[in-house]
């Protein structure tokens, strides 16, 4: 992504926060949105990766956080979550069908939240294809993440609508294009979760389910669950994993990162809460060294505080009274 | 404002001179918020106002669920505190909750509502009468006080209404106090549910001495949660009450944080 002039405002947006002196106005000043411009670079055989910048949603970033991935196929192009909005979707699409020669047959959707989903709109709804919990969840939450979505992002979201999957995956093998893929139905990011592997180059994708040297956001998540879901994918021979945020991993690094960074946060907020720490408190917990090189990782760490900390309370401290 | 003092000077001048010690002794407001001055007016009577940075407000960097957003206030580097107001300039219910820690440090966390992005503040009175404030803007999406609690859209509110929980872990001289309770604290802002919350907090000791109360408004989160830090050691008697005259209480012993700290 080129941003530009925009990269001025990098961190404003939803990390507005600490802007003692600056007045309001100035924060929202900037309200026309800028063009997109994905770039695809093959990171196996007939496979792309989009990067998404590692940041928070804000407006200074399009919402662009997630990564993209494009594979071509003898009968069509296939694209795996197209991204934050209507416009960028429109970009994906077209990037994908230059890259590949293509168009697009099909549209994997790996879960639930709008970075990855609310690009679905460019595309035809019935080749919009997610697990069946992804799209009662964008039922139940979509309009809702719109709203968000809208008020952050405001003109980079013009014409975003909330698109339902219209085809439910299920978990095993099928081929497109002649391009074996296996497809895993999983969880513990969110409800459903969907991985890939792509049989000939041993490319995962992981979707949420693995963020590489970038915080894991959690507001969906159930750390167990999770944690067992990064065991199959773990047990999956592959080379390659493209995860939902943070670059490529080629070293096997990125699936026992996210691993170790779910078991300290879910260790440290028990703990916090047993200690007698409130929220902020917990918020500021020192981050152990061997996170260093993690971008985001005290703002998704106060998130994950946020997400989890009232329900580990009422979990872990006893009833008094009557 | 501007406009009006040129069309109705003699009337302006009527409302400047209500309360003519503000109006001169009022600081700029560091954070511009518009509300700033008007706020101010109505809740710093008794002394003078000043910015402090010895009174920390910690926030999250972000407002993840504008229904609960944490807020500490540590005013422990001041002598003398007898009052700590938490209020959000922005919100329809601006005053949050106003602690008087009687025999307790001028320290308390919680969890508000915001309706908006709204500087969140703590202005700390001391004994002789001067206001020490500070705070910082945080940014909220809207609908944290207009929209209806998570129990009410469950309908399980009234199932647990008033439970408590908690514990104190004590290190021998002072006590701090953790404790919630499951209420909805409706704002009255939601169509068709009044408001309704917990309006006050009662921390006594083992004799019956009042060592720390506050006032609680409709702008403080569902299941209100609270941290003190009580300069005693000893179980403690907490109590709160509702706006339909409702108590809920309980007895925080102190060796109940020492069991969950060592995973008894």
């Amino acid at each position: 992504m080129r941003l530009s002039r925009r990269t001025m405002f990098a961190g404003l947006g939803l990390a507005g926060v600490g802007l003692a002196g600056l007045a309001p106005a100035l924060v929202y000043a900037e309200q026309f949105a800028g063009t997109y411009n994905p770039q695809a670079e093959e990171v196996a055989d007939g496979i792309w990766m989009v990067r998404g910048a590692d940041e928070p949603i804000a407006f200074a970033n399009g919402g662009a956080i997630a990564n993209t991935v494009i594979i071509a196929t003898n009968d069509g192009t296939i694209v795996v979550d197209p991204g934050p909005s209507l416009s960028y979707g429109k970009a994906i699409r077209a990037l994908a069908e230059s890259v590949t020669g293509k168009p697009v047959i099909r549209v994997y959707i790996t879960h639930l939240h709008p970075d990855h989903s609310f690009g679905a709109g460019a595309f035809d709804a019935g080749i919009v294809h997610a697990l069946s919990a992804t799209r009662h969840d964008l039922e139940r939450d979509g309009e809702g993440f719109s709203d968000a979505l809208f008020r952050v992002l405001a003109d980079w979201m013009k014409g975003t609508t909330v698109v339902l999957p219209q085809g439910d995956v299920t978990a095993g093998k099928t081929v497109i294009g002649g391009r074996k893929l296996q497809l895993f139905a999983l969880g513990g990011h969110s409800s459903g979760d969907l991985a890939i592997l792509d049989e000939a180059t041993g490319t995962l994708i992981g979707g949420d389910l693995v963020f590489h040297d970038r915080a894991p956001a959690t507001p969906h998540a159930n750390i167990d669950g999770w944690l067992s879901a990064l065991d199959t994918l773990e047990g999956v021979p592959h080379k390659l994993v493209i995860p939902g945020h943070g670059p490529i991993d080629s070293g096997n690094v990125a699936i026992p990162q996210t691993r170790d960074w779910l078991s300290w946060l879910d260790s440290m907020l028990n703990e916090a809460v047993l200690s007698g720490m409130d929220m902020t408190e917990a918020g500021a917990t020192e981050i152990p060294a061997r996170f260093a090189n993690i971008k985001v990782a005290r703002y998704e760490l106060q998130r994950s505080v946020s997400h989890f900390y009232p329900g580990l309370e009422a979990e872990l401290l006893p009833m008094v009274g009557s | 404002m501007r406009l009006i003092k040129t069309i109705l000077p003699s009337a302006a001048s009527v409302l400047l001179a209500a309360s003519p010690a503000l109006a001169e002794g009022l600081p700029a407001d560091p954070l511009g918020s518009p509300m700033w001055e008007y706020h101010a007016e109505k809740l710093f009577t008794g002394g003078p106002v000043v910015f402090d940075n010895r009174v920390k407000v910690i926030l999250p960097v972000i407002a993840e669920d504008q229904h609960v957003v944490p807020v500490t206030v540590d005013a422990r580097k001041l002598d003398g505190v007898k009052r700590i107001v938490v209020f959000a300039d922005l919100n329809p219910i601006p005053v949050a909750i106003d602690y008087r820690p009687m025999d307790a440090a001028p320290f308390v966390a919680t969890r508000i509502k915001l309706d908006q992005r709204t500087p969140v503040r703590a202005a700390v009175q001391l004994e002789d009468g001067s206001w020490h404030v500070a705070g910082d803007w945080i940014d909220a999406a809207g609908g944290g006080c207009s929209a209806p609690p998570l129990s009410r859209v469950r309908g399980d509110w009234a199932d647990h209404l008033g439970e408590m929980r908690g514990a104190a872990w004590s290190d021998g001289n002072s006590t701090r106090l953790r404790f919630g309770f499951r209420h909805p604290m409706d704002t009255g802002l939601v169509e068709n549910i009044p408001a309704y919350n917990i309006e006050t907090v009662r921390v006594t000791d083992a004799e019956g001495r009042e060592v720390a109360s506050m006032d609680v408004y409709g702008s403080v989160a569902e299941d209100p949660a609270f941290t003190l830090v009580v300069d005693r050691d000893g179980p403690m008697e907490v109590a709160a009450r509702d706006t339909s005259g409702l108590e809920f209480a309980g007895e925080l012993s102190p060796a109940s944080g020492k069991r969950l700290s060592s995973g008894q």
